[in-house]
């Protein structure tokens, strides 16, 4: 199905097979279903295979630095609360080198969508030991195996207070389209941790794994907290789709005293000199 | 001649020292408006110690009939509230200070410093009007009653700033500070030191600190986007933004770190806010990667750093001016930036919106670069004074088919903001396109690098000059940068050398065309900077050829005072010192 997100005529760097090209499917028809146009969104991403996205689909992008596409989409959002904006980003990039950024972001629940294409490895590396990659995973840096525990972002996630948290499977086009659109309707901070095959250099967790591995959720009740933290623990087989959905509260741009008396967005505003005049007076006194 | 001052007195120094939590700023507060309101200028300067209690931090006021923007060592008067006053202090002391000191709360220090010591019974006086709190209170009564300059408007200051409490705090106050300036009326025998100098009620009442300068020309230039973590000395800015976030319009975030700062400004500028960040030199490090994706992505981000000495941690709350080699060298790849270093209360007000103006024009980071001493000093100036420069223009609508990084001559692409116009609006951290895409094409890298360092032509074309002070016809020229302009202006003024100029410079990168031949011109040049190994005089070296003969470096992490200014200057003139 075509969306207007499409960008045609373009050389996608992705190998075949690869997950993030049914991700990238995913993102655009949730959005094009949400009614939202290329000029309504803002992608924003990191570096890694995963935060090559914006670059192939049409819409308004900033494909900044590894690990910091949250304080830019945070900074995006709080400049102009009228754009749609969704970071994306491969679990190294996320969870590792913007580690710190994930924990903050999350308290501070800016009404963005962060979407992890989490595939367990680096990808544009080669083929490294990711923070989710599972213990005992051999790569030519990790020749003994992994020996950290792999990072769970899910169960993170909820105790650092997100709002909404879910887990999709690249493989389910459908199903990842519409725990998406959920997300970015969601109002407030939403993480989608997307488990993807990694052709080229994870062996362990592929298409046939997942399939084995995983099972989406059914009759689940996202507003029961406990039953989500618990969801978020339990391993092989991992649950997918919506774990939590919390009551929304106050975004970080709704919380800006900038927002109190002018709803316009920075970009739009004059500088205040009238205010200087007036603190510069109080100086004198 | 007024006891115990000998000789004419023109200005008075006088320095409060004691333990943080003793109420030492709110007397320097308070000093210094009621000494402006009576048509008097003053200058303050704090020195502390990195810690919220105890230690022994002072602060300096220096009152004059005349502008006083620098630091002096001069102490004509001391007030010690607290015992272990430190080295730095003592060593200023000389046999015509006059020190104020409770005997039985200095047990004995500082009797024997050399000076005439008056005790004075401050704890005392303190717990008859209320508590041992109001010590402060009796020793600025002690100071207005030996200025002359009466109680009525420190009552006043007591009324507004503590009206409302309870106890009766405000009239407890005027109580202490009315019993100090009997004791200070007495020392002087009536004659208060300001009573021979000519008031002028029209002198500067605004009084305003480095670090509200640049605030406040921050707010002028309409940036309406500052993160930080805190850091000293640079929390300051923070603080101002976020007291004022509604009225400035701006959205104010204290972060998780600096990269998240940084970051966030970039990401705020791409969207079309005018962001700040405020940092000191660790942080600054921190922001290494943000501030060279600035530079690619060309979004205006203006970076304010505060100096204090390093390596790493350094000394927290001293000073130093040894970041400029940061600033100037600080994110990977090549990118344009302009770098101001205010040396006067005016110039940060006006430079902070320069450093706005050009960022937004060029595209690309500008950094203001303070230290710990600048931000803590203030004095007094006229806000008539203030330049207020052309406010940004509104930001233009994208048309279909925009394109971000659109070649033009000046290198600057019409900026356009994601929501605002029927464009698509990219920005990219990899070498891109006109449109932002990332491509591995080596002409369009050659192309794009070209056109984004043409921008520092532009820059240099509206370079500001370095101001020049002194003869004209000079053959021995002084040069320094920031904030210690002030200081080695009144050095030469004192040193009155005939053939000497001082050239001092606000904007330190890119250079202005002038440099080159001013230095040219100079038989024997003296790069006097905050730093052990004369940073600006390397970069001039390298932009000019010129190299300076003679070097006058402080970098132990205290100011220069005018007087050590005017010591080593002569002595390099001498030529007993500072030759490289």
């Amino acid at each position: 199905m075509g969306t207007s997100f499409d960008l045609p005529g373009i050389e996608i760097s992705w190998c075949p097979g690869c997950g993030d090209f049914k991700i990238l499917d995913s993102i655009k028809q949730a959005l094009e279903e949400l009614g939202l146009s290329p000029l309504d969104v803002v992608v924003v991403s990191g570096i890694g295979q995963a935060a090559k996205t914006p670059h192939y689909m049409k819409s308004h992008f900033f494909n900044g630095l590894h690990g910091r596409a949250l304080p830019n989409a945070t900074a995006i959002k709080a400049a102009n609360p009228s754009l749609e904006v969704v970071a994306v980003g491969g679990d190294g990039d996320m969870y590792g080198e913007g580690g710190n950024h994930f924990l903050h972001t999350i308290r501070r629940n800016p009404g963005i969508t962060n979407l992890v294409f989490n595939n367990m490895v680096y990808g544009l590396t080669k083929g490294q030991a990711s923070p989710t990659s599972p213990r005992g995973f051999r790569t030519s840096v990790q020749v003994d195996g992994v020996h950290a525990q792999p990072f769970n972002p899910l169960a993170t996630a909820l105790v650092q207070g997100a709002g909404f948290v879910a887990r999709a499977y690249a493989g389910d086009v459908e199903k990842t389209k519409d725990v998406i659109k959920e997300a970015v309707q969601y109002k407030g901070y939403a993480l989608v941790d997307i488990f993807q095959p990694c052709v080229s250099f994870n062996s362990v967790n592929t298409y046939a794994w997942f399939k084995e591995n995983t099972y989406w959720l059914d009759g689940h009740d996202p507003s029961d907290f406990s039953k989500a933290l618990s969801l978020a623990l339990s391993e092989e087989p991992f649950p997918l789709g919506v774990l939590f959905r919390g009551e929304e509260r106050m975004t970080f741009e709704g919380s800006l005293a900038a927002y109190r008396n002018d709803k316009n967005p920075l970009f739009r505003r004059a500088a205040p000199r009238e205010a200087v005049k007036k603190l510069l007076d109080g100086m004198c006194r | 001649m007024i006891f115990p001052f000998s000789g004419e007195v023109k200005e008075v120094s006088c320095v409060l020292s004691g333990a943080a939590g003793l109420g030492i700023q709110t007397v320097e507060d308070m000093l210094a408006r009621i000494v402006v309101d009576s048509g008097f200028s003053v200058f303050g300067s704090r020195e502390y110690m990195s810690r919220v209690r105890g230690g022994n931090n002072s602060t300096e006021l220096r009152i004059a009939p005349f502008r006083v923007d620098a630091l002096v060592d001069r102490m004509d008067i001391l007030v010690a509230l607290s015992r272990n006053v430190r080295e730095n202090i003592r060593e200023r002391i000389t046999p015509s200070t006059l020190i104020i000191g409770d005997k039985e709360e200095l047990k004995g220090e500082l009797e024997d410093a050399g000076a005439l010591f008056v005790d004075v019974p401050l704890s005392r006086l303190a717990a008859e009007a209320g508590g041992r709190i109001y010590s402060n209170s009796v020793a600025a009564g002690i100071l207005l009653g030996i200025l002359g300059l009466g109680t009525e408007k420190a009552e006043a200051f007591f009324e507004e700033r503590f009206s409302g409490k309870k106890g009766d705090v405000a009239g407890k106050n005027t109580t202490a500070c009315r019993s100090g300036y009997e004791l200070g009326e007495k020392l002087v025998k009536g004659k208060g030191l300001l009573s021979g100098m000519q008031a002028d009620l029209q002198v500067g009442k605004a009084l305003i600190n480095g670090s509200d300068a640049v605030s406040l020309g921050a707010m002028a230039a309409g940036c309406n986007f500052v993160t930080a973590y805190p850091m000293s000395p640079a929390t300051g800015v923070l603080s101002f933004f976020a007291k004022h976030a509604e009225k400035a319009g701006a959205a104010v975030e204290q972060v998780e770190d600096e990269l998240a700062a940084i970051n966030m400004a970039v990401g705020a500028s791409y969207t079309g806010a005018r962001p700040l960040v405020t940092t000191s030199g660790g942080g600054f490090a921190l922001m290494g990667e943000g501030l060279s994706l600035a530079g690619v992505m060309e979004t205006p981000v203006v970076v304010h750093l505060s100096q204090r000495p390093g390596p790493a941690t350094g000394m927290a709350t001293r000073t130093e001016q040894a970041d400029l080699e940061l600033a100037l060298y600080s994110g990977h790849g090549e990118f344009p930036r302009a770098i101001y270093a205010p040396g006067s209360i005016e110039s940060a007000f006006s430079l902070t919106q320069e450093a706005f103006r050009v960022a937004l024009k060029y595209q690309t980071p500008a950094i203001v670069l303070t230290d710990q001493y600048f931000v803590n000093s203030f004095y007094n100036v006229r806000p008539d004074d203030l330049f207020f420069s052309e406010p940004p223009s509104p930001v233009r609508e994208t048309g279909e088919g925009y394109r971000r990084y659109e070649e033009t001559a000046s290198g600057c692409s019409p900026f356009g903001v994601p929501g605002w116009g029927s464009g698509i609006v990219g920005a990219d951290s990899h070498e891109h396109d006109e449109v932002g895409h990332v491509y591995e094409n080596f002409k369009l890298r050659k192309r794009m690098q070209e056109k984004r360092m043409r921008k520092l032509e532009g820059m240099r074309e509206e370079a500001l000059a370095p101001k020049l002070y002194g003869a004209d016809e000079f053959t021995d020229l002084v040069l320094c940068w920031g904030s210690t302009i002030p200081i080695f202006k009144e050095a030469l003024t004192l040193l009155d050398l005939k053939q000497t100029a001082l050239l001092a410079f606000e904007q330190v990168w890119p250079l202005h065309s002038s440099v080159d031949a001013l230095l040219k011109r100079a038989r024997r040049i003296v790069a006097a900077e905050g730093n052990s190994t004369a940073q600006f005089a390397r970069l001039l070296r390298a932009q000019t050829g010129v190299a300076a003969t003679d070097t006058v470096l402080k970098y132990n992490g205290l100011q220069f005072s005018v007087e050590e200014a005017a010591r080593r200057l002569s002595e390099v003139f001498s030529g007993t010192g500072g030759r490289s």
